[in-house]
């Protein structure tokens, strides 16, 4: 997979900014200034959770948080992020155990290959942050830039339910 | 070289003046998939991200205007009172790419990337939008027709940027409709935007896609207006709406290009017109 690789020529920057991710200052040294904040996280920071297709904002594989909003970190600017909080889905769990969300995933059968999975993650914690109890049209809504095809995505649905039906249980 | 980020418009105007060769950046969701797919190559880049005063918008009911300022972004244009006072720009917006997509790209980002498919410029086309611009000569008001002036091409001078945008809060119907190769997380392939003043008995109807900038059908708006009465409570014969979508295809001015056909485009614009003439009246 190649994703957003500096185009030679393009002298790096000596410049050196940090980002605040998942509670953790990084620093980011030698980089390009149009390094994503996909390639930045991936390649430089060693968050690799985020995953990169299509480059255009069009799959959501790379869904991260910036400043509490879900968004494709393909198109954000790495080096115009400093100052955000940045929250990806390696940060969404304590110390790398699961989030209801991932075990529900898992128990609905709403992975396959996987690639799609961390994107799908991240959205579904944000939808269910900002709306606890959603209708059907409001999840597929909500995931309708998340693209998956293995799932069909029934079987991701069932699993936003089933999160949602537990996290009302047990509050 | 790295991202200049200015924290107020005081700023911005300074900074964009240091660096008249800049490149502002806002969403982001046009610029980065030139750089990540078609090799552009950022040199020095102005962040929009930190001036606040962008992302605000009021309204001026002596004036009856709306003001939304150009960092607003399309997530929060769908909903609201932004929604409930302009529906056509909410309508526009929620046609946008993802909710990723929404929450990042921003109203200036559409008027700054000026393509003829940008979603949000029908409706500010049909309701003649003011564009509130601000440069190093001071600040000034741009007629949307006048902003807009060819494929991906702005009347903004040197180091001038958009402020914000004024639209009319106009009694009536109003509305937008796209065509594309899907439902959702697709470019215009043709759309329109119908703004039917039903106090002034006024229509308008702005283009997208089906020309180099967008397209107002004046001479179908004024046949029209003499065809029939466009006030609350008037009743629309189905043929005057056939006709009005015949003529508004005549003024689309569309071309072949890897998105779709002139004549598919221009059969679509007009289909869409009649549509949401036919709208306005149900």
């Amino acid at each position: 997979m190649s994703i957003n690789i500096p185009v030679t020529g393009a002298a790096p920057s000596h410049e050196i900014y940090s980002l605040r991710v998942n509670g953790q200052v990084h620093q980011v040294k030698d980089a390009w200034i149009g390094e994503s904040l996909l390639y930045v996280l991936r390649e430089r920071l060693g968050l690799p959770g985020a995953k990169g297709a299509c480059e255009q904002g069009e799959c959501g594989s790379c869904t991260v948080i910036v400043d509490s909003k879900a968004v494709c970190s393909c198109l954000v600017m790495a080096a115009d992020a400093v100052e955000t909080e940045i929250l990806t889905v390696e940060g969404l769990g304590p110390d790398g155990a699961l989030t209801d969300v991932q075990s529900a995933f898992l128990s609905e059968g709403g992975v396959q290959c996987g690639f799609c999975t961390p994107g799908f993650i991240v959205a579904v914690h944000h939808l269910l942050e900002n709306n606890p109890n959603p209708s059907d049209d409001e999840i597929r809504e909500s995931l309708s830039g998340n693209i998956c095809r293995c799932t069909g995505y029934g079987r991701i649905l069932e699993a936003v339910r089933t999160v949602a039906d537990q996290r009302r249980t047990n509050s | 070289m790295p991202v200049l980020i200015p924290r107020s418009v005081d700023e911005l105007v300074e900074v964009f003046q240091e660096h008249p060769a800049a490149k502002l950046l806002a969403g982001g969701t046009d610029y980065m998939v030139e750089v990540n797919l078609h090799g552009r190559q950022p040199e020095t880049m102005i962040s929009l991200r930190q001036v606040k005063e962008l992302t605000e918008w009021s309204v001026r009911t002596s004036q009856s205007r709306i003001i939304i300022g150009a960092g607003v972004p399309y997530a929060d244009m769908e909903v609201g009172e932004i929604a409930r006072l302009v529906p056509a720009l909410a309508q526009a917006a929620r046609t946008v790419g993802s909710p990723q997509i929404r929450a990042a790209g921003t109203l200036g980002g559409n008027l700054g990337t000026c393509s003829p498919a940008g979603d949000s410029l029908p409706v500010l086309a049909a309701l003649n939008a003011t564009i509130h611009v601000i440069g190093p000569d001071g600040n000034r008001d741009i007629d949307f027709v006048d902003f807009m002036v060819g494929v991906k091409r702005h009347s903004l001078l040197p180091s001038e940027f958009v402020h914000s945008v004024s639209l009319p809060i106009v009694e009536g119907w109003q509305g937008y409709a796209k065509v594309g190769t899907r439902n959702a997380m697709v470019i215009s392939t043709a759309s329109a935007c119908l703004v039917r003043d039903s106090d002034e008995g006024f229509v308008s109807i702005a283009l997208g896609s089906v020309g180099p900038t967008i397209i107002r059908a004046h001479d179908a708006e004024s046949w029209l207006m003499k065809a029939t009465s466009l006030r609350e409570g008037a009743q629309l014969e189905p043929s005057i709406a056939q006709e009005f979508g015949r003529r508004v295809a005549l003024e689309s001015k569309p071309i072949d290009d890897h998105r779709s056909t002139a004549e598919y485009r221009r059969h679509a614009v007009g289909v869409l017109a009649q549509r949401l003439l036919l709208r306005s009246f149900s």
